[in-house]
């Protein structure tokens, strides 16, 4: 083919975009790739092995890390799923009422005020109900990450409800069945993959949080992130790639099925 | 309204009966938000405006010396008052670092999201599954990614002395350059995806035009695209400098503890430092910060017209 002028071409630009690609999965590359090296290096190779998957499996703390960490996820990610479909049910496909941007800003809370700035916030009214109290379980984390957890969930599944058509409710309702029989039967199956995508949202901010985690976490609640947060500061070891690695894995894998599922004709 | 719409009486019980099944919809998320998001944000304004306990915590008792600390010292020898230069460093750390994150995100984002844009159509959306695979992986991953890379004992200066061009590793990680260079990594997907919405509706009837009328290249980009994508490049860089301004897990894995921002010096006084009232107020003053800047966002979005945000 001829060289012809390519009107959307700008020059350098192909070139830039590239160079980002590499430099956006080379480091993630070479971290997956070192947490299989058989040495105890995380730059020098020296041969394939499975030894850091082993030796985090054997890790005590990691067990219970990763434990904990998808203990608070799953509850995190279910409670926050189930409040965020009663909000969007109520915030879409409705006339502006009373109180409307004072509803949205609060749900969209987290996403707008630094991490940092809740995390602070978090640990000094935790720290109080924790000396009127007694109690520093897990339910200050689990209850902490839902309220964050909560606007990741709510955006895909308002998405879904606002795409819906309401001719099928509305037929439902003419044909005498009652509101919650309306719910179950026509728009919960209809909605069925905005709440999915809105679960395994949430489920991954919960289980990647560092922040927040880290300022509500009372001695001995590490989780994964935290965990790794702590053994940073240590000489490291593949150890940490391997852990790196499994999250990863579970990220990417939500991400996929996520972007599969928005995708769902209405 | 016209004659068949029921009477007026009916519709507002109707109304009324609407607005209490939507109030009770989302009185749970409402009183979770409460709970674990707004009210204690309430409580920490509270905590500025008392005085530090001298292990943590605080005494009830009013003083508006940790607003005053924020930005101000008292010398402890002869009392006179000069600015803490100690926090204001940090504070311009802060904003020039998250300024020069803004900047190079934009230096690499732009011409990406210029090159997912006009790829063909079915090719776009595994191009952008590409950004926001990064987008949804621990932040702490991929810091930690960064470092390796980095470190003197990391792979580029592992290659470098195998190489023979330098004898000793190079100190790249713990300075000021590394956290630039890990908050861009960490933060360009956020540029990415907003200026890839802006550009993938872009006319390039209108570019062809700019051609036709002797445009060079510069120009159409400077002239035509530029003007267009605003919006995006805009929204963009609040997505990215809001964040930054805010870091806490990239300066701290990336500064070793000798470079702070904000977030770090924030955490400090709730640490070592014991002053929680000096660390309350340091988070207001950081949430009043990104107010301003969202706030001046939603205004020049205003301007630019809907369809953006």
């Amino acid at each position: 083919m001829a060289k012809r002028f390519q009107i959307q071409q700008m020059p350098g630009f192909r070139t830039i975009a590239v160079v980002t690609f590499v430099l956006l999965y080379m480091p993630i590359f070479l971290l997956v790739i070192y947490s299989f090296n058989a040495g105890t290096s995380i730059a020098i190779w020296e041969g394939f092995s499975w030894r850091w998957y082993v030796s985090a499996w054997d890790n005590q703390q990691v067990q219970e890390a990763t434990i904990r960490s998808l203990v608070i996820a799953f509850w995190a990610s279910a409670i926050s799923t189930t409040l965020a479909v009663l909000a969007a049910l109520a915030t879409t496909r409705t006339r502006k009422f009373k109180g409307q941007a004072a509803v949205f800003a609060m749900i969209n809370q987290p996403l707008m005020v630094p991490e940092i700035v809740t995390a602070v916030a978090l640990l000094i009214f935790f720290a109080m109900i924790k000396v009127a109290t007694g109690y520093t379980g897990l339910m200050y984390l689990v209850i902490a990450h839902t309220a964050f957890c909560i606007p990741f969930a709510y955006l895909p599944i308002r998405a879904r409800l606002i795409g819906m058509d309401l001719a099928l409710e509305q037929a439902a309702a003419d044909l005498y069945a009652p509101p919650f029989r309306v719910f179950t039967r026509i728009t919960l199956p209809q909605l069925w993959p905005g709440i999915l995508a809105g679960a395994m949202l949430a489920f991954v901010i919960s289980l990647d949080d560092v922040v927040i985690t880290e300022f509500v976490k009372s001695a001995g609640q590490d989780t994964l992130p935290t965990y790794m947060l702590g053994q940073l500061r240590r000489v490291v070891t593949p150890e940490v790639n391997a852990i790196s690695t499994v999250l990863l894995g579970i990220s990417v894998t939500m991400v996929v099925a996520f972007t599969a599922l928005s995708k769902l004709k209405t | 309204m016209t004659d068949s719409a029921p009477p007026a009486s009916y519709a507002t019980v109707a109304e009324k009966r609407a607005s209490r099944v939507r109030w009770m919809l989302l009185a749970p998320a409402l009183v979770v938000l409460l709970f674990a998001a707004s009210g204690p944000l309430l409580i920490t304004l509270v905590y500025s405006m008392l005085t530090p306990a001298d292990y943590g915590g605080v005494v009830w008792k009013p003083t508006g010396d940790a607003w005053f600390n924020v930005f101000m010292q008292r010398d402890i020898f002869d009392d006179t008052l000069s600015w803490s230069s100690a926090h204001l460093s940090i504070f311009w750390r802060s904003v020039k670092l998250s300024l020069m994150t803004t900047v190079g995100c934009i230096v690499f984002g732009f011409p990406t999201a210029y090159f997912i844009a006009t790829r063909p159509k079915q090719q776009r959306d595994l191009w952008m599954l590409l950004i926001i695979i990064p987008f949804w992986t621990n932040i702490l991953i991929r810091t930690f990614a960064v470092v390796e890379l980095i470190r003197n004992e990391g792979t580029i200066n592992t290659l470098l002395m195998w190489t023979g061009l330098i004898d000793e590793p190079i100190q790249i990680l713990f300075t000021e350059f590394s956290i630039l260079v890990g908050m861009i990594y960490v933060y360009l997907p956020l540029m990415v995806l907003p200026l890839y919405a802006s550009m993938e509706r872009l006319d390039f009837s209108l570019v062809e035009a700019g051609y036709d009328l002797y445009a060079t290249r510069m120009k159409v980009l400077r002239r035509i695209i530029l003007p267009l994508v605003k919006p995006g490049v805009i929204a963009g860089s609040i997505l990215v400098f809001v964040p930054s301004l805010g870091a806490y897990v990239t300066p701290r894995v990336m500064g070793g503890g000798n470079q702070l921002m904000i977030g770090n010096l924030i955490e400090l006084q709730f640490g070592q430092g014991r002053n929680w009232p000096l660390g309350a107020a340091l988070s207001i003053t950081l949430l009043a910060i990104v107010m301003v800047a969202l706030m001046a966002y939603v205004r020049t979005a205003g301007k630019e017209g809907p369809g953006h945000g």
